[in-house]
């Protein structure tokens, strides 16, 4: 099999992984928005929901798409056209920009970047920039207020995000998210490697952290002060509607599930399981097998993550605007610089 | 290399063209947009020259940061929609041997630190802890200035702000 990819011109494997890329970011999307939020959050509100489409209502994705493609693409008249369109394309470019350095398996991987984490961190906050340009273009005050609260919780966010993925680039030493993998799945915890090293056990103060900032970044209950539709009627995609709504619901869901990606790499092993099971010694011995597995163990945690944040979603009343901030600021950074310290002087101690 | 050329090629135009848009454009907000084009821009040179941290730290810091709390600050107080009149300044044209002054020290300091020295044809990629070992090495007093400068100005915006 190996010796069938090598023999795939350059051209042919930038194709084969633009195509993954899209599998990457569209499966793990249509697939949050069936089991959760469609049934999962029926289920938590004593209903069914959607029966009749499919087995299970499993065909009502594909209805949806259907009826969002249908759908007049209105342009409010005062709006800035081109800045209004491209918009919702920017958050989307942010997505797949997201997903590239995301390690699937040994070898399926999109681009082995070097400073990969941090390549991560920088191009999700692209996304904050087609919000804003979303909110301002509208011509519209809800849509404006939307945009801007979006900035202000979005950039108070990145910073915990930033300082709680440090703990485990510090932990792991490389900023590789394949090296991250690699990391975990050799190491041992005091001599015993049945379990490698999962850094949710060192690092779960970080964990949580984390997983609290992509909950803001994502814009998802209860950081939706953005798109508070009680007050903004629908923030900054109050004027959205047909193909390019669709664009704006895509990006939120696919990003749910990269950022889910992310942190089963960053804390829960990544597409590996404990070395030591195989007798494996480093990522050159790992079975060929793992290119195929690796992917399934990533959908299997990412789908794992992606139940909390919605569990989050769905139970929790919104948070109002100086709670946010303050929350961020006063407690998530400190707290994530305390963590750094410790992982720091651990580090050097053993 | 040759691929690398004609890469380099065409987004130096962009760059170019985006620049100029940003001081003629009539509108604040499209300003910052282009000016967000010139910073991708960069960031898509130091990839070409195999700088990844460095390009990955011009979209996080110039893209994500600066730009954003641009856009931010602007639609917070003015950014009509729009042309918008009298958006330049009457005396723009100072500008010119200001900028042109400046090209002629940079290329200056380039002739004269560098040459006729080229850039290696495959340039190996420059790892983050070499970058981190200059950091923190020969350049650790440069690079505690600079965080003094920072937060001086973290300390003079929280005095400014403040009422009471």
């Amino acid at each position: 099999m190996y010796a069938l990819l090598s023999s795939i011109p350059y051209w042919g494997e930038t194709l084969l992984r633009l195509l993954g890329g899209a599998v990457a970011v569209l499966l793990p999307a249509g697939t949050i928005v069936y089991l959760f939020l469609f049934k999962m959050m029926s289920f938590m509100q004593s209903r069914l929901g959607p029966m009749e489409a499919g087995p299970y209502g499993s065909m009502q994705l594909f209805a949806e798409v259907g009826k969002w493609l249908q759908k007049e693409d209105l342009l409010p008249e005062r709006a800035d056209s081109f800045v209004f369109k491209i918009a919702p394309l920017i958050v989307l470019a942010s997505t797949f920009l997201l997903v590239a350095v995301v390690p699937f398996g040994p070898d399926a991987w999109f681009t082995n970047f070097e400073t990969g984490v941090f390549y991560a961190l920088a191009v999700s906050s692209i996304s904050v920039l087609g919000i804003l340009m979303a909110g301002w273009s509208s011509a519209n005050k809800y849509s404006l207020l939307g945009g801007l609260r979006a900035a202000g919780q979005l950039i108070a966010y990145e910073l915990p995000m930033i300082l709680a993925v440090v703990g485990v680039v510090i932990q792991a030493g490389s900023m590789n998210l394949q090296n991250i993998v690699v990391a975990q799945n050799a190491g041992s915890i005091f001599g015993f490697d049945g379990l490698g090293n999962p850094y949710l056990l060192t690092q779960f103060v970080g964990f949580v952290i984390f997983m609290i900032a992509v909950q803001a970044e994502l814009t998802q209950t209860p950081f939706d002060m953005p798109i508070a539709e009680s007050e903004l009627v629908s923030g900054y995609m109050t004027e959205y509607s047909g193909f390019r709504f669709l664009m704006f619901f895509i990006g939120e869901f696919a990003t749910a599930g990269v950022f889910a990606f992310i942190a089963s790499v960053l804390f829960l092993g990544g597409w590996g399981v404990p070395f030591s099971w195989f007798g494996w010694t480093g990522i050159d011995d790992v079975d060929n097998w793992m290119n195929i597995g690796g992917p399934l163990i990533m959908l299997t945690k990412m789908l794992g993550l992606v139940f909390i944040i919605m569990w989050v979603r769905f139970s929790y009343p919104r948070f109002r605007e100086d709670q946010l901030q303050r929350f961020a600021w006063k407690f998530l950074i400190p707290v994530s610089l305390v963590n750094i310290m410790a992982t720091s002087v651990l580090k050097v101690a053993f | 290399m040759v691929a690398q050329n004609i890469a380099f090629g065409i987004i130096a135009v962009i760059m170019v063209v985006g620049a100029l848009r940003v001081v003629t454009v009539n509108n604040v907000v499209h300003a910052a947009l282009w000016l967000v084009l010139v910073l991708a821009g960069a960031a898509a040179q130091y990839i070409l020259l195999t700088a990844e941290f460095v390009a990955v730290t011009q979209v996080l810091v110039y893209i994500g940061a600066v730009m954003v709390l641009f856009l931010f600050g602007t639609m917070l107080t003015r950014a009509q929609l729009g042309k918008e009149k009298l958006l330049n300044n009457p005396t723009w044209y100072l500008g010119i041997p200001a900028s042109l002054l400046l090209l002629g020290v940079m290329i200056l300091a380039l002739i004269s630190s560098f040459g006729d020295e080229k850039l290696p044809t495959d340039s190996e990629l420059v790892s983050t802890q070499a970058i981190s070992d200059q950091i923190f090495g020969p350049y650790l007093l440069p690079f505690w200035a600079l965080s003094f400068v920072l937060l001086v100005a973290v300390i003079g915006a929280i005095v400014l702000a403040r009422k009471d």
